[in-house]
């Protein structure tokens, strides 16, 4: 699978939110998307997964421009995990799961329904899980249970829209690594938006930073996580160390604006 | 452990949660069976209820010859006639209402959201009095209060399909038109009473509290087409309304076109209810209430609780029928009232009673 985003600009009323963004990402990638609040990382998410629509520029998926594509199509191809987790209503975690076969079914579920989501289950170990009320897990848990949902959409491309906020450090490592050894695994690629550097300095093959809706930077970890452009887009004064090749950010304090 | 025991051990532990989520279906059906059974045993002690006495025994085995020939003696004749259409209509209205409400809570993704949320019940109100005290109308005769109701409560479902088109079908959008809806229709009803003659005024509040006693064989197979038609395509988009409860994104990028669903499910949910309260009146409560009391017993997967929300809320409707007459006969309250009282309690005790919210 490749996915590549070309010239995309995108504007909330007459806002501009992104503005000729373009990236490629191949297969068995991850891809980390950086910048500060508000640089457009959820947004280029969306677009991505045309919850959004851009205005202007293309998404290409092998190829094969997404809006040609009808949703259930999309929904085999890419598989979202949004930001708020948040659902109104009870329904058991099996249950939940069994929503990302929505792509493949019309009613019934069929015997291959039922097994792909309890080997996803098992694979993300929250089998135990299984028939708890999602409203009732931690934050560490939910995460899993909504990539397992997207797992089960058996999709070429994973998004994740800030996949550790809320976590402590223990499920922020959890998940991170999960994420990385199920894209090696499954020969996947995935899309991360994030926030803490050095997660996306260890996880992410590539990086994409990102500020005021344009990228700023792109490329390996070590190449962008640099003591200027961290004080460029986010106007922090950091130290910089080397650990094996991979960059690790200690931030110092904050510029004031001038 | 070598590599095999892993492997059969996997294979235990999802024979085991296949087991355990059998089971839970397993529960769901019970309870679906379980309404059935109550909606036949309630029916029966329903249509021993009158002035006229007739036993349990009597009312099944009339109504199983009637199904092969016409009613003759005079106690088949009040089965059949009078008491039989009143609880047919209790039924379908139960039914409808509680469907109505669970889509309605769906689409809006708000439990507090019941088919009448986006103003149809008041529409339906004024179109009523409309016609009850100045006699104006869409047709003439008998037939004038009950084309009001429904023309008006279409109307107001269509006036925000219309906004929502314009503005899209987010919850916000849908709910906040629907109460500036409500309070229109409210204020029009409202200057109709103001000017209305007492007599009049009286009946149009008589016909908001709800009540069985105007229903008819040609007025239940009218609701039985409506709901015949609405029900099984607002059941195939079970999956659907299920996405929904996750967040409009997620259901996005699960293939569901979001706006869409929003607005076919909440049409037919309002034909649903304008096809039954424009004969039976706006019946409060069972909408809101029934699909809470079947989530809190069998979850929120909507292809079990649409049937189950609708047969369970037949069932209450039902029951406050049965109970609005005997206790003060000859006077009959109105079962739009009974609801209430029944439902009320019946509800609190469900929400002390569970373990953990659920919304």
């Amino acid at each position: 699978m490749k996915l590549k985003v070309k010239d995309v600009t995108f504007s909330y009323a007459s806002v501009p939110v992104l503005e000729d963004v373009s990236i490629e990402v191949a297969t068995t990638e991850v891809l980390g998307v950086l910048g500060p609040n508000g640089a457009g990382k959820s947004t280029l998410l969306k677009c991505i997964d045309r919850i959004l629509t851009p205005q202007k520029g293309c998404i290409l998926l092998d190829d094969r421009d997404i809006t040609k594509m009808s949703r259930i199509e999309l929904a085999k191809k890419i598989g979202y995990i949004p930001q708020s987790l948040s659902h109104v209503f009870s329904a058991t975690v099996f249950d939940t799961v069994l929503m990302g076969r929505r792509p493949y079914i019309s009613w019934q579920t069929s015997e291959k329904d039922t097994e792909t989501v309890l080997e996803t289950l098992q694979m993300l170990h929250i089998e135990d899980l299984a028939m708890r009320d999602i409203n009732e897990l931690s934050g560490g848990q939910m995460q899993k249970v909504f990539i397992a949902r997207a797992l089960t959409q058996e999709p070429d491309l994973l998004l994740l829209d800030e996949p550790t906020s809320n976590l402590d450090i223990r499920h922020q490592l959890e998940v991170m690594h999960t994420i990385k050894s199920i894209v090696k695994k499954k020969g996947i690629s995935a899309i991360m938006a994030i926030h803490d550097l050095n997660l996306a300095a260890r996880y992410a093959d590539r990086i994409v930073l990102m500020n005021g809706g344009t990228i700023f930077s792109a490329g390996k970890p070590a190449s962008v996580l640099t003591q200027e452009n961290i004080k460029q887009v986010y106007g922090v004064e950091a130290e910089v160390n080397y650990n094996d090749g991979k960059p690790y950010i200690v931030p110092i304090r904050a510029i004031k604006a001038k | 452990m070598s590599r095999s025991e892993a492997v059969q051990g996997n294979e235990a532990k999802r024979e085991e949660i296949k087991a355990q989520y059998k089971k839970f279906i397993g529960r769901k059906i019970l309870f679906i069976l379980s309404s059935l059974i109550l909606i036949v045993i309630i029916a029966g002690i329903s249509a021993t209820l009158g002035s006229y006495p007739i036993t349990v025994t009597e009312v099944y085995t009339i109504i199983w010859h009637g199904l092969f020939k016409t009613p003759e003696t005079t106690k088949e004749l009040v089965v059949w006639n009078l008491r039989l259409p009143r609880i047919l209509m209790g039924i379908l209205a139960g039914i409808g209402l509680a469907i109505a409400g669970t889509t309605m809570q769906g689409v809006v993704r708000n439990p507090l959201a019941s088919p009448y949320t986006l103003g149809i019940a008041s529409a339906a109100g004024f179109g009523a009095a409309l016609a009850i005290i100045l006699g104006a109308g869409f047709v003439a005769g008998q037939y004038l209060i009950i084309a009001n109701a429904f023309v008006f409560a279409l109307l107001s479902a269509f006036i925000i399909y219309g906004l929502s088109r314009h503005k899209g079908a987010t919850p916000e959008t849908m709910i906040l038109a629907g109460i500036a809806l409500m309070y229109l229709f409210s204020a029009m009803t409202g200057i109709l009473q103001y000017f209305g003659e007492e007599k009049a005024v009286t009946e149009v509040v008589y016909w908001m509290f709800g009540s069985l006693g105007r229903a008819s064989w040609d007025k239940l197979f009218f609701v039985f087409v409506i709901l015949a038609v609405c029900i099984p395509l607002l059941m195939l988009k079970s999956w659907d309304l299920n996405t929904l409860g996750a967040g409009a994104e997620s259901a996005k990028s699960l293939g569901v076109n979001v706006e869409q669903t929003r607005v076919i499910c909440f049409i037919l949910a309002s034909l649903v209810t304008a096809g039954i309260i424009c004969f039976t009146g706006t019946i409060g409560f069972i909408g809101l209430v029934a699909p809470h009391m079947c989530r809190m017993v069998i979850g929120g997967d909507h292809r079990y609780l649409i049937p189950a929300s609708g047969l369970f809320g037949a069932v209450l409707l039902l029951a406050a029928d049965t109970l609005a007459r005997p206790p003060i006969a000859p006077t009959v309250l109105p079962v739009g009232l009974v609801t209430a009282f029944m439902g009320v309690p019946l509800f609190l005790y469900l929400i002390l009673r569970r373990r953990r919210g659920y919304w």
